[in-house]
């Protein structure tokens, strides 16, 4: 019954759906507002990828907000988790001296990797978002390969602390000096493709990689610990 | 040809979406529940992007300075769908730790199983 019910519910919806694209073929024109980012946002902004001038300096009080929604969910995470009763320690079992050596060889590599995606967001694909996933899954990789290594709650916090502090204190610094807004570019926005271009913009994404990182780091920690 | 071609990104998107709601609607076991959610997660976000592509578009990068502009794609869609995939990943991790919690406290995920939680 339930199922019947719920084709029934979701072929009206497909239907109500299928009449609203229709008229919105594949491929029609950008948005004007597509346009003009692609059009004056070299110009403006100093940074070569635009969908990161978009993301840190035309929305970056979004970006604000969609940090600080993941830093309440890790906050969640952790609470939810500390309710729970403490289970009596399970005795864990050394992994191999291969997948120990390699991991190891392996992490300061991804760690690497990572800093590097989130350096260059204003030159290539990536940014702060990716960074910081990249560099979660080398803390992931030591969880699951060395087992019984943890990472510090507190450097945790620490981290994500003072990068959300510099992602704010950027942001007021523009507000009193460069313009009338909130994240306004105001360093020089150098040479188009160099790495030292672009004004504010990979300062706040070094700041967003490494509060990324070390949010979803200690939500990989807080689960791992519960299994 | 054209009507497949204009709409087949559309089509694939709503296809992930409608799979996850019916998961969401009927499937009993929390785990799957959370997984529906995410693969409705993942075709929202293909709608996005499907939004604002061109037919042979590129990357909104100027990677060399002398880019065709009437070529790139709509930047706007792909920066929305950025924070999107992030929230994305924070609604899972809270929703499998209030699955956690709620495993320890009823010793079940099955939603019929749960009083509290039937519909």
């Amino acid at each position: 019954m339930r199922r019947i019910i719920s084709l029934v519910l979701l072929v009206i919806v497909a239907l109500g759906i299928a009449l609203c694209v229709i008229n919105i073929p594949f491929g029609t024109p950008k948005t004007k507002v597509g346009n003009y980012y692609i059009d004056n946002g070299r110009e403006e902004t100093g940074a070569v990828n635009i969908v990161t001038s978009v993301v840190v300096n035309y929305r970056g009080f979004d970006t604000l907000g969609e940090v600080t929604v993941l830093f309440v969910a890790a906050l969640g995470v952790s609470v939810i988790l500390a309710t729970l009763k403490k289970k009596v320690e399970k005795k864990v079992e050394p992994s191999s001296l291969i997948l120990n050596t390699s991991c190891r060889f392996l992490f300061p590599l991804i760690l690497f990797f990572g800093a590097y995606i989130f350096i260059h967001g204003h030159l290539t694909p990536g940014g702060g978002f990716q960074g910081g996933a990249i560099i979660a899954s080398a803390f992931l990789l030591t969880y699951l390969g060395c087992r019984g290594k943890r990472i510090s709650e507190q450097k945790v916090k620490i981290t994500e602390s003072i990068s959300g502090l510099v992602f704010v204190v950027i942001g007021l610094i523009g507000l009193a000096v460069g313009g009338h807004y909130f994240l306004s570019n105001f360093l020089p926005k150098g040479i188009l493709l160099s790495l030292l271009s672009a004004g504010i913009i990979p300062i706040i994404y070094i700041a967003i990689g490494f509060k990324v990182g070390s949010e979803i780091a200690g939500i990989i920690d807080k689960l791992m610990e519960e299994s | 040809m054209s009507v497949l071609n204009n709409y087949v990104y559309y089509g694939g998107a709503f296809g992930l979406i409608f799979i996850g709601i019916y998961i969401v609607l009927v499937k009993r076991n929390l785990i799957k529940v959370i997984i529906g959610l995410s693969i409705l997660d993942t075709g929202i976000n293909l709608f996005l992007i499907s939004l604002g592509y061109i037919s042979k578009g590129t990357a909104p990068i100027f990677s060399k300075i002398d880019m065709e502009i009437a070529r790139m794609v709509d930047p706007v869609p792909q920066a929305l769908v950025l924070t999107a995939i992030v929230i994305g990943v924070a609604v899972l991790a809270l929703a499998l730790t209030l699955a956690i919690r709620l495993y320890h406290h009823y010793g079940t995920l099955n939603l019929r199983k749960i009083k509290d939680q039937r519909w």
